[in-house]
C-alpha cells in the first residue's frame, strides 16, 4: 500500500474537531428580530445614528437587491439560503461604541486574548509581552458580530494623520471622506451579495492614510461571529492618498455550530498616485464538521482601485476556513504604471467548497499584474481557482503573469482551474500557467527516509508548495499561517 | 465572469430559429429515420431557444448575427456542385462529396478499403444519436431536427483505410441557405484512417455539421479539418469522439473562413491508455470571429491528452478558445497538457481564452499554459538585420508561431494542403490586412 | 568604407553616444574597447538600425550611402552585418531555411540571382565544415537550445554565408572558451581581404590576440577618447580603463 494511502486511512478515523477557535462567548446581546425588510434597515441605521444620506443609500441597495438573483455560477452546491431567517444586527450590550479600552466588556477582552489577538495596547507598548523578536506593535480593530468593540492605537496613529476607526465612527467623524469613497469601487448594486451588504452592513474598519504618510504600524481588523443565526456584513474602506502606504491584515473566526452562518462582506481599497496598499487576509471561519454540518458561508466582494499613476494594490490571502468560500479580490488598474498583485493559498478539507480567485482589469498603460494561486484540496472537498485577466484597448504594454497550482490530497476531492483571459490590446502580454498534481511519492519517501513522520512530511511539502504566497504575508502572520495550514489539513493529510 | 442564472429562461424564438422550426413542421414526414429524436430536438429548441452569451459556454460568442437571418432550404443546381468543387484542395485519392448537405455520388470517388453509405440511405435508421447530446448542445439539436444526409463511414477490424477526403460544399450564391449534414464514423478494433474534412462554399449560408466518431480498441484516426467557408458564411460544427482502450484520436482543425465560426469538439477517453490530440489553428482577419471550443473528458485511467491551439489575428478579428479538461475520479494516471497561444498582429484584434481544468482524480499530471501577445520585436529585428524585409520577417515569425500546432500533422499530403491554405490566406487576406494595419 | 561623424544617440532621452567620430576604410579591422556602460553595444545597435534609439546629431555613411536613413534589412543588403552579443532564439524557424531566406532576400535586393535549395545547401555545408560545426546545426531551429558557444559560432556561420562588407562583432568573445574563440577568430580572419572590414567590439584584449586589429579605439562616456595601433589594446590590458579615462579627462 503506498505511503500516502496508508496515512489517509489512519487519519481518516480522526474527526475534524481540530478547530480550536470554536468556543462561544456568553454575552448579553442586543439583537434585531430575524428577517430582512426596509424596517430592518431603518433599525440598523437608527442604532448607528446614521445620517439621512446613508439610510437612503442603504434603501436603494436593498431595492436593487430585491431584483437580483442569487448567483450560482461558482462551483459549489448548498441548500437555498433563507434570507428571512437571519438576524441582521447583533451587538454586545456593553460594548457598543467603546470610548476606550477600559469600557470594553472584560469578557470580550478575554475572548480576543483567547484568540491570540492583542487588544491591550499598554501592555504591548510597555514591552510586557515576552517577544523573541522586535515585534512592531499592531493596531487592531475588533469587530464582534455586528459592531466594532475596540480599536487600539488610534491616538498614536492620529499623530501622523492616519485615521483608523470603525466605519460607523467614520460616518460620524469623517462624513465627507466616507461619502466620497463608499461604494466608489464596489457600487451598491454590483452583485447580489454586495447589494445585500450595502443594505445591511453593520460595521467594519475605515482607514485613511494621508498624502505621503507611511503608516507607522500594521493595521488589522479581527472579525468574530459569535451570536447564533446572525449574519455578518462588515464593510471595510481603505484609502491611501498620494504617496501613502499601508499594510493591513484581517483575520476571522467563529464558534463551532451546526447551523450555517452567512458572512457577506465588502472591502473597497483606493490607491491614489504612488500609493501602496497591502491587504492580507487569514480567513479561518468555522469550516463545518467532518461531515459538512455547519460552517460559515463566506460570500465576499473585495476590490481595489489603483486610481493613481504608479499605485500598487497587493492582495494576499490564506483561506483555510468557511464551509463555502466565494471570493475574488480584484484590482482595477486604472492609473498608468499601476501594479496589482494577488497571492492566494486556499485549503479545503472534509466537505468544504472554495471558489476563489481574482480579477485583474488592465485599463491604464504599462500596468502590471501578478497572480500566484495555490490550491490544496483534501477530504471530500472541492476547490476552484477562478480568475479573469482583461486587457482593455488602452492598456499599452500591459503585462500579466499568472501561476495557478493545485495539489490534490486523497482521491475523493476535486481541484479546478477556470481562468478567463481576454486581451484587446496587441502590445499587452499575458502569460498563464497552471498545474495540477499530487504530492509525489518520491518526495514523501525522501522526507520519511530522513526521519519525518508522514504528517510532518506533508506539512513540509505543502508549506513548500505555498511558499511563494506565504512569503508575501507580514512576518508574524506567515508563521501563524503555516501552523494554520497544518491544522487545516489535519485528519486528512497523506 | 458574468453571473449565469441557474436556468436559462425561455426566449422568444429568433427569426432564424423560427424559420427552422417551421421548416421542420413541413419537412418532418419526408426526413429519413425515426421521428422521435427529431421531435425531441425540436422540443428542446422550442423550449430553450438557442444559446445566448448569458450561458457560460457561449459567454464569448454571440449568435445574434445568425439569428437575424432567415435561411432557406438548399437546392443546389447540379452545375453548382461542379463549380464548387474547385474550392476543395487539390489532393488525390478517394473522396465523399456533399453539396448543401446531400451526398453527390457523381462528384465522389469511393474509397477501396472502407465501407461507406449515407445517412439518407439507411444511416438515419440505425441509431440516430450515437454520441451526440442534442439536449445539452442546441446547435446539435438543430442538426438533429433537420439533418437530411451525411456520410456513414466504417473501417473494419484491423484495416488501414488509408486516406479519405470528406468535402462539404454549400451553395449560398443564389440565396441564403442552410445545411445540416450528419456524419458518422466508426473505426473497428485496430483500424486506422486519415480523414481530411473540408468545409467550403460560396455566398451567404449556415453550415451546421455534426460528426460522431466511435473508435474501438486500438483504432487510430487522424482527423484533419480545414474550415475555408466563404467570407459571408456561418460555420457551426460539432464533433463527438469516443475512444476505447488504446485508441488514438489525432485531430487538427485549421479555421480560416466564415464571418462567424465555432468549432466544438467533445472527446471522451473511455478506455485505458487512449490518447487524444486536439490541435488547432485559427487565422483570422477583417471582422471575422472564430471560436474553438473543446471538452476533453478523461473517463479511464492511464490516458493522455495533448492540445496546442494557436490563434493569429489581424484587423478587427476576434478569436475565442475555450478548452476544458475533465478528469473523472477513475481516471488515475491521467496526463493532460494544453497550450494555448494567441498572436495579435493589429491593435484592434481581440482574443478571449478560457482554458479550464476540472479534476477529481488525485494521481494526475495536468497542466495548461496560455500566452497572448504581439510579435517579438527582438526576433523581428534579428531577421531584418540579416536582410529579410519586414513583411517577410513577420510571415516567417507567424509561420514559426504556428509550427508546433502543425507539427502533429504527419501525413505529408495533408500537411501540404494545410500549409498551402495558410500561404494562400497570408498572400490574400493576411498581407492586405497587414498593409492596412501598418 | 564606414564613416561616422559626430554621432549622438539617446535612449529614453538619456544620451548614450555623445559625438562619435570613426572611420573604417575597406580591408581594415578596427577594435572598439571600453568599460561597461561606455555605449559599445548602443553603437552597434544604432549602426544596424535597431528601434528604440534616437539619433539626435551626426551622420553615418556606408560606401557613400546614408546608413541612418535605411531600414535594417536595407543595411544588411548594403553589406552590413551585426554579430549579436545575445543572438535571438527563433523557435519554429529552421536554421538553414532562415539563412537561405536571408541570403536570397539580400541577393534579390542587389539584383543578383537567387540560390535554389541544392546550391544553398552546398554553400552552407562548406561553411559549416570550415567552422568545425556539426551539420546538424543547420537542421535545428535558429539558436534554440544552442549553447553560448554554439550561438556565437552560428553568428559567424551567418557572416560567412552572407559575406558582408562590414561585420560588427558585438562582444562575440564573451562567454567563449578558448577553442570556440579560436574558431570564431578563424572565421573572421578567413573573410579578411580588401573588400572586408570589421568593427570588433570587446571588453577584453583576448580576442585581439587572434584577430589582430589595424586600429584600436577606446570608447568611454559615449565618445572615442583615444585611438592607436594594436599596442593600445595591450596598454589597456595592463593599465585598465580607469587610468586611461582619467588621463583623457584631465587632458580635456
Amino acid at each position: 500500500m503506498p505511503a500516502v494511502a496508508e496515512t489517509l486511512d489512519t487519519v481518516r478515523a480522526v474527526t475534524g474537531s481540530t478547530y480550536k477557535w470554536g468556543f462561544e462567548t456568553d454575552l448579553e446581546m442586543d439583537i434585531a428580530p430575524k428577517g430582512l425588510s426596509e424596517d430592518t434597515i431603518r433599525l440598523i441605521s437608527a442604532r448607528k445614528e446614521e445620517p439621512e444620506w446613508l439610510l437612503a443609500w442603504r434603501l436603494k441597495a436593498f431595492a436593487a437587491w430585491k431584483t437580483m438573483a442569487e448567483p450560482h455560477w461558482a462551483k459549489a452546491t448548498y441548500p437555498r439560503i433563507d434570507y428571512q431567517d437571519i438576524h441582521y444586527y447583533a451587538a454586545p450590550k456593553k460594548g457598543g461604541g467603546p470610548k476606550s479600552l477600559d469600557e470594553v466588556d472584560p469578557e470580550l477582552l478575554r475572548t480576543y486574548e483567547k484568540l491570540g489577538i492583542p487588544l491591550r495596547e499598554q501592555a504591548l507598548l510597555a514591552g510586557v509581552e515576552p517577544s523573541p523578536d522586535d515585534r512592531l506593535p499592531m493596531a487592531v480593530d475588533a469587530v464582534f458580530d455586528s459592531v466594532s468593540v475596540a480599536t487600539t492605537f488610534q491616538e498614536t496613529l492620529a499623530k501622523q494623520g492616519v485615521i483608523f476607526c470603525p466605519i460607523s465612527e467614520a460616518v460620524r467623524e469623517h462624513p465627507d471622506l466616507v461619502r466620497e469613497y463608499l461604494g466608489s469601487v464596489v457600487p451598491a448594486g454590483d452583485n447580489f451579495y454586495a447589494a445585500l451588504n450595502s443594505a445591511v452592513f453593520t460595521d467594519g474598519s475605515f482607514v485613511y492614510i494621508p498624502k505621503g504618510v507611511k503608516c507607522p504600524m500594521e493595521l488589522s481588523t479581527y472579525f468574530r461571529i459569535n451570536a447564533r443565526n446572525t449574519g455578518q456584513f462588515e464593510r471595510t474602506l481603505v484609502i491611501a492618498a498620494e504617496g501613502a502606504s499601508v499594510s493591513y491584515l484581517e483575520g476571522c473566526t467563529a464558534p463551532m455550530r451546526d447551523e450555517n452562518q452567512l458572512h457577506a462582506a465588502v472591502v473597497e481599497l483606493i490607491a491614489l498616485d504612488d500609493a501602496k496598499i497591502k491587504y492580507s487576509t487569514v480567513q479561518n471561519w468555522y469550516p463545518g464538521d467532518a461531515n459538512g454540518k455547519g460552517g460559515i458561508y463566506n460570500f465576499v466582494t473585495k476590490r481595489g482601485a489603483c486610481r493613481g499613476a504608479r499605485s500598487r494594490i497587493s492582495w494576499t490571502q490564506v483561506e483555510t476556513g468557511s464551509a463555502i468560500t466565494w471570493k475574488y479580490p480584484s484590482c482595477i488598474l486604472q492609473g498608468d504604471g499601476s501594479v496589482g498583485e494577488f497571492y492566494s493559498v486556499a485549503v479545503t478539507n472534509n466537505c468544504q467548497q472554495a471558489d476563489t480567485g481574482t480579477k485583474m482589469i488592465h485599463i491604464g498603460r504599462n500596468t502590471n499584474s501578478t497572480i500566484i494561486a495555490k490550491t490544496i484540496s483534501a477530504g471530500r472537498s472541492d476547490s476552484t481557482y477562478r480568475g479573469l485577466v482583461r486587457m482593455m484597448p488602452k492598456a499599452q504594454n500591459a503585462r500579466n503573469f499568472t501561476q495557478c497550482d493545485s495539489l490534490l490530497i486523497g482521491d475523493q476531492c476535486g481541484a479546478h482551474t477556470v481562468p478567463y483571459i481576454e486581451s484587446r490590446n496587441a502590445t499587452a502580454k499575458i502569460e498563464h500557467e497552471a498545474t495540477t498534481s499530487k504530492i509525489a511519492e518520491d518526495q514523501m519517501f525522501y522526507c520519511r527516509s530522513r526521519g519525518l513522520s508522514q504528517e510532518d512530511a506533508v506539512g513540509l511539502i505543502v508549506n513548500g508548495f505555498c511558499k511563494d504566497v506565504l512569503k508575501e504575508l507580514p512576518m508574524e502572520f506567515a508563521v501563524e499561517a503555516q501552523k494554520l495550514l497544518a491544522i487545516s489539513l489535519e485528519g486528512s493529510v497523506g | 465572469m458574468a453571473a449565469t442564472p441557474l436556468r436559462t429562461p425561455a426566449r422568444a424564438p429568433n427569426a432564424a430559429l423560427a424559420a427552422f422550426l417551421t421548416r421542420y413542421d413541413g419537412l418532418r414526414e419526408r426526413l429519413p429515420g425515426p421521428h422521435e429524436p427529431r421531435d425531441a430536438a425540436a422540443e428542446v429548441l422550442r423550449e430553450m431557444g438557442w444559446p445566448t452569451p448569458k450561458e457560460e459556454p457561449w459567454h464569448y460568442t454571440n449568435l445574434r448575427p445568425v439569428e437575424a437571418q432567415v435561411f432557406h432550404e438548399a437546392v443546389a443546381e447540379t452545375g453548382d456542385g461542379t463549380r464548387l468543387i474547385a474550392h476543395l484542395p487539390a489532393v488525390a485519392g478517394p473522396r465523399l462529396i456533399f453539396v448543401d448537405g446531400r451526398f453527390r455520388g457523381d462528384l465522389s470517388a469511393l474509397p477501396p478499403d472502407v465501407t461507406t453509405s449515407t445517412f439518407a440511405e439507411g444511416g438515419a435508421s440505425s441509431g440516430f444519436d450515437l454520441l451526440a447530446r442534442p439536449k445539452r448542445d442546441r446547435l446539435v439539436a438543430l442538426n438533429t431536427m433537420l439533418a437530411e444526409d451525411g456520410a456513414i463511414i466504417d473501417v473494419a477490424e484491423g484495416i488501414d483505410g488509408g486516406f479519405l477526403l470528406l468535402g462539404q460544399l454549400t451553395s449560398g450564391q443564389h440565396r441564403r441557405v442552410a445545411s445540416h449534414p450528419r456524419h458518422r464514423l466508426r473505426l473497428r478494433r485496430g483500424a486506422s484512417l486519415v480523414l481530411l474534412e473540408v468545409s467550403a462554399g460560396e455566398g451567404e449560408y449556415l453550415h451546421n455539421p455534426v460528426i460522431e466518431i466511435d473508435l474501438a480498441e486500438g483504432a487510430h484516426l487522424t482527423h484533419v479539418r480545414l474550415q475555408q467557408e466563404s467570407a459571408e458564411a456561418f460555420h457551426l460544427s460539432t464533433v463527438y469522439v469516443d475512444t476505447a482502450a488504446r485508441a488514438t484520436y489525432d485531430s487538427f482543425s485549421l479555421s480560416l473562413g466564415a464571418q462567424l465560426g465555432r468549432s466544438e469538439i467533445h472527446a471522451r477517453l473511455g478506455g485505458a491508455q487512449a490518447a487524444v490530440h486536439l490541435n488547432a489553428a485559427q487565422i483570422m482577419g477583417g471582422t471575422q470571429l472564430s471560436d474553438f471550443t473543446t471538452v476533453i473528458t478523461h473517463d479511464a485511467p492511464n490516458c493522455a491528452s495533448r492540445q496546442t491551439v494557436k490563434s493569429v489575428l489581424i484587423g478587427r478579428a476576434r478569436a475565442v478558445f475555450q478548452g476544458r479538461i475533465e478528469v473523472a475520479r477513475v481516471a488515475q494516471k491521467t496526463d493532460g497538457y494544453q497550450m494555448n497561444q494567441a498572436l495579435l498582429l493589429s491593435p484592434d484584434a481581440e482574443i478571449n481564452s478560457k482554458p479550464e481544468l476540472e479534476i477529481y482524480a488525485d494521481d494526475v499530471k495536468c497542466s495548461h499554459g496560455a500566452t497572448v501577445g504581439a510579435l517579438d520585436p527582438e526576433q523581428l529585428f534579428y531577421l531584418r538585420s540579416r536582410g529579410i524585409a519586414a513583411a517577410e520577417a513577420r510571415m516567417i515569425l507567424v509561420r514559426a508561431f504556428l509550427t508546433d500546432a502543425f507539427e502533429a500533422v504527419t501525413h505529408e499530403g495533408v500537411r501540404a494542403v494545410l500549409e498551402h491554405a495558410v500561404e494562400t490566406w497570408w498572400n490574400t487576406t493576411g498581407r492586405a490586412a497587414e498593409a492596412l494595419a501598418s | 568604407m564606414l564613416e561616422i561623424r559626430g554621432l549622438t544617440a539617446t535612449i529614453d532621452d538619456k544620451t548614450i553616444l555623445n559625438g562619435i567620430d570613426l572611420t573604417i576604410p575597406p580591408g581594415e579591422i578596427h577594435a572598439v574597447m571600453g568599460p561597461n556602460g561606455a555605449g559599445k553595444s548602443t553603437l552597434s545597435y544604432v549602426l544596424s538600425g535597431r528601434e528604440g534609439y534616437e539619433v539626435t546629431a551626426g551622420s553615418v555613411t556606408f560606401y557613400g550611402q546614408d546608413l541612418l536613413a535605411m531600414e535594417p534589412e536595407e543595411r544588411a543588403a548594403a553589406g552590413l552585418f551585426l554579430a549579436f552579443q545575445y543572438p535571438v532564439e527563433l523557435p519554429g524557424v529552421g536554421n538553414a531555411n532562415f539563412l537561405r531566406t536571408a541570403l536570397n532576400a539580400i541577393h534579390r535586393r542587389r539584383g543578383e540571382p537567387e540560390l535554389d535549395a541544392v546550391q544553398f545547401l552546398k554553400l552552407a555545408r562548406g561553411e559549416v565544415k570550415k567552422l568545425a560545426m556539426s551539420e546538424d546545426m543547420l537542421k535545428r531551429n535558429v539558436n534554440v537550445g544552442f549553447s553560448g558557444g554554439e550561438k556565437k559560432r552560428n553568428e559567424v556561420l551567418q557572416m560567412a554565408v552572407l559575406k558582408p562588407k562590414l561585420a560588427i562583432l558585438d562582444e562575440t568573445d564573451s562567454g567563449l572558451d578558448i577553442d570556440a574563440l579560436r574558431i570564431v577568430a578563424d572565421g573572421v580572419n578567413a573573410q579578411r581581404g580588401p573588400g572586408f572590414s570589421s568593427l570588433i567590439i570587446t571588453h577584453y584584449q583576448r580576442l585581439l590576440d587572434y584577430i589582430v586589429p589595424d586600429r584600436v579605439h577606446v570608447l568611454a562616456e559615449g565618445r572615442i577618447l583615444r585611438s592607436g595601433g594594436p599596442e593600445l589594446a595591450h596598454e589597456l590590458e595592463a593599465r585598465g580603463y580607469a587610468g586611461l579615462v582619467g588621463e583623457s579627462a584631465e587632458a580635456a
